[in-house]
């Protein structure tokens, strides 16, 4: 069995924007790794605001688009550039999305069970009716629905949750290893939002899957994760445990982020304003929240911030904690937090 | 301030009629932050195109009114329904939802904002003094003067979001409504606009209504909270004690169902979906999803009573004279 079950290896997505002439280039997920350990199911999120490359990255990983630049591995095993038939196949059944909004994954003139059929038999190798029947079946009871609740009806007869946890059951038909969804929650009230968000939880003890579970919402991220990922401008900034990133933040903009959140039991404090950023910071090669952070040196926006691990099972793409030395240069030793390991950012 | 009194307003579907807001009472005080809650569908943007005026088929209002109290020339005087739109901008502004496509992207902000007002004012004051005043008034809103002279795509969604709120507030109306004003904004960008929300209206002491399916929104920037579910209204009370005592099922079930950062209470969302508003069920409409509900629940329709001073609740399991402390 191989030691990582979902390996992100230096990935990135670079996009063209503009005309044909003056086009710049933006780098929607800048040279991105990660390592989920194997053998052992997790719900990892990937938070972060919008422009902050979390979509691309879960395209990438269910490969709806290609990286520009890195690989990603399952099972030790690449699935970026081009797969044979039997390849793709394998894939699919080991990685399902699901997507942000249930009404536009279902066409609204077909019933739903069409496509739980179409996932068994296309996907999940359902040889006839029976076999087909048995997974779907299987797929409802997995998220709490019943057939004779589902089969026959249209996506206008259920509510905004109801219909997403039919598209969780039908990710659920081959059995995945790996669930990609993308915001699955934010299109649906808040009073049906747990009733999803739990159902993660419960696949993940039950099924043993993998739920890479992309958003915006700090709140549901500490509720649903194991681990995070705190993304800015195309760089995961933060990487750990979600508790630990999300009580004691390491880098700057995990701090703004909690900061700004519009809580529940905790007014705000003091009043702050923030310039609104532009464009122009995917293409900073230093520190790309420089501009807005409080913690700012000048190296900062010279040069480009090392990975630290800060010790405690993170991992933060900061100046700030190997207290602003240009570790390219001057390896520390001394600092408590970074005896362990300095890395240089890979370019 | 503003009565609402009796409201219904319905639209006219292909399915029938569709009662968006059925039989709303309730008022809204000088010098507050009102918030008004609820899920898709309940009514709360129907409410706040009803108090505005601004009322287009296939909406229509099948009863009540809305009464809006103006100080005209030194004189008290009500007005309502057709009236109020020759108030708008200058006694009750409206930022709508989604208002980041409010704005025309062909047309410079400073001419946007020039349109604002009716020709007599910009002649008698001069466009220049105008355009002055407004740098000025940006600048508090933490805007470059530049602005002025920018398209709407050149500015950022926050930007563009405080061009809004500056347009809306700049002739200091009594009354300002917000739809949902910071929903598709960044929580940093959101903090921003909300915290610049609060300050505004410490400075021009007058009213703002907030809609917002966000209840920590209503949390961090409201004083008292109108909470609707299914076109009726449910609860209201100031926002302390929403979140700390509410006393309908539909309001604690709904907070109760908010994750929050740095507790790991385990959270149940609410089973079951609202009611058509095609055809809503007599008695109590949350009455299949509550549980506290019974027979006489599902037959009976509860009205808003006021049970302590400021608190008002629909709900037959809290009349008065029943057995309940709240949060059995």
């Amino acid at each position: 069995m191989n030691e990582h079950f979902l390996e992100i290896r230096d990935v990135s997505k670079i996009y063209r924007v503009g005309g044909i002439i003056g086009a710049t280039k933006i780098a929607a997920v800048d040279h991105v790794s990660l390592a989920l350990e194997a053998g052992k199911p997790q719900i990892l999120s990937v938070v972060g605001e919008s422009g902050s490359g979390k979509t691309t990255l879960a395209r990438m990983i269910a490969r709806l688009i290609q990286p520009t630049h890195g690989e990603i591995f399952i099972d030790g095993k690449s699935m970026s550039g081009s797969l044979n038939h039997t390849q793709m196949k394998e894939f699919r059944r080991k990685v399902q999305p699901i997507f942000q909004n249930p009404f536009e994954s279902f066409s609204s003139r077909k019933t739903v069970d069409t496509y739980l059929f179409e996932t068994a038999r296309n996907i999940a190798g359902a040889k006839n009716k029976a076999q087909a029947h048995q997974a779907v079946d299987q797929a409802l009871t997995s998220v709490g629905l019943t057939s004779d609740r589902v089969i026959g009806r249209y996506p206008n007869q259920f509510s905004g949750g109801e219909l997403q946890r039919v598209s969780v059951a039908r990710a659920m038909i081959p059995r995945p290893e790996l669930l990609v969804a993308d915001e699955p929650v934010s299109m649906i009230d808040a009073s049906l939002r747990m009733n999803i968000v739990n159902l993660f939880k419960e696949l993940r003890d039950q099924y043993q899957v993998t739920i890479l579970y992309i958003t915006h919402d700090l709140s549901t991220a500490y509720y649903v994760s194991d681990l995070i990922a705190i993304m800015y401008r195309g760089n995961i900034v933060e990487y750990g445990p979600s508790s630990r990133v999300l009580k004691q933040p390491a880098h700057p903009y995990t701090e703004l982020l909690l900061d700004s959140v519009a809580k529940i039991g905790e007014k705000w404090s003091e009043v702050m304003s923030l310039p609104d950023m532009e464009t122009k910071e995917y293409g900073y090669s230093a520190c790309k929240f420089a501009g807005r952070c409080p913690y700012v040196r000048d190296i900062c926006r010279q040069v480009k911030p090392p990975l630290v691990d800060t010790g405690d099972g993170r991992e933060a793409l900061c100046f700030k904690l190997v207290d602003y030395q240009n570790v390219e240069h001057r390896p520390v030793t001394t600092d408590p937090i970074t005896t362990d390991k300095v890395q240089e950012h890979a370019i | 301030m503003i009565r609402i009194k009796n409201i219904s307003t319905f639209y006219r579907t292909v399915q029938g009629t569709v009662k968006a807001v059925e039989d709303v009472s309730f008022d809204i005080y000088d010098n507050e932050i009102v918030g008004i809650a609820g899920e898709s569908g309940c009514g709360k943007t129907s409410l706040m195109k009803t108090i505005y005026g601004n009322v287009e088929s296939p909406m229509y209002i099948a009863s009540g009114s809305i009464e809006l109290e103006v100080e005209e020339m030194g004189q008290k005087k009500v007005i309502s329904g057709q009236e109020i739109h020759r108030y708008w901008w200058e006694y009750i502004s409206y930022i709508p939802q989604a208002s980041m496509s409010v704005l025309n992207p062909v047309v410079r902000i400073k001419d946007q904002f020039l349109d604002s007002f009716l020709q007599r004012d910009v002649r008698t004051i001069g466009k220049q003094a105008l355009l002055d005043r407004m740098a000025a008034y940006l600048q508090e809103l933490e805007l470059p003067p530049e602005v002025l002279q920018s398209y709407p795509h050149q500015l950022s969604g926050g930007m563009r979001q405080r061009v809004i709120v500056a347009m809306a507030t700049f002739v200091h109306p009594k009354f300002v409504l917000a739809d949902e004003p910071t929903t598709a904004l960044d929580v940093v960008i959101q903090r921003g606009i909300l915290t610049m929300l609060m300050k505004l209206q410490k400075q021009l002491q007058n009213t703002f209504i907030i809609v917002s399916h966000d209840m920590g929104v209503h949390y961090q920037i409201t004083d008292r909270m109108v909470i609707m579910y299914a076109g009726k209204v449910v609860e209201i009370a100031p926002t302390a004690i929403i979140f700390e005592r509410s006393l309908h099922p539909y309001t604690e079930m709904l907070i109760n169902a908010l994750p929050r950062l740095g507790d790991d209470v385990q959270r149940t969302g609410i089973s079951g979906r609202p009611p058509s508003l095609l055809d809503p069920p007599s008695g109590c409409r949350f009455a299949d999803r509550c549980y506290l509900a019974d027979d006489r629940c599902r037959q009976v329709e509860p009205a808003l009573l006021e049970l302590e001073p400021g608190h008002f609740v629909a709900c037959l399991k809290r009349e008065p004279g029943k057995e309940w402390s709240a949060h059995e």
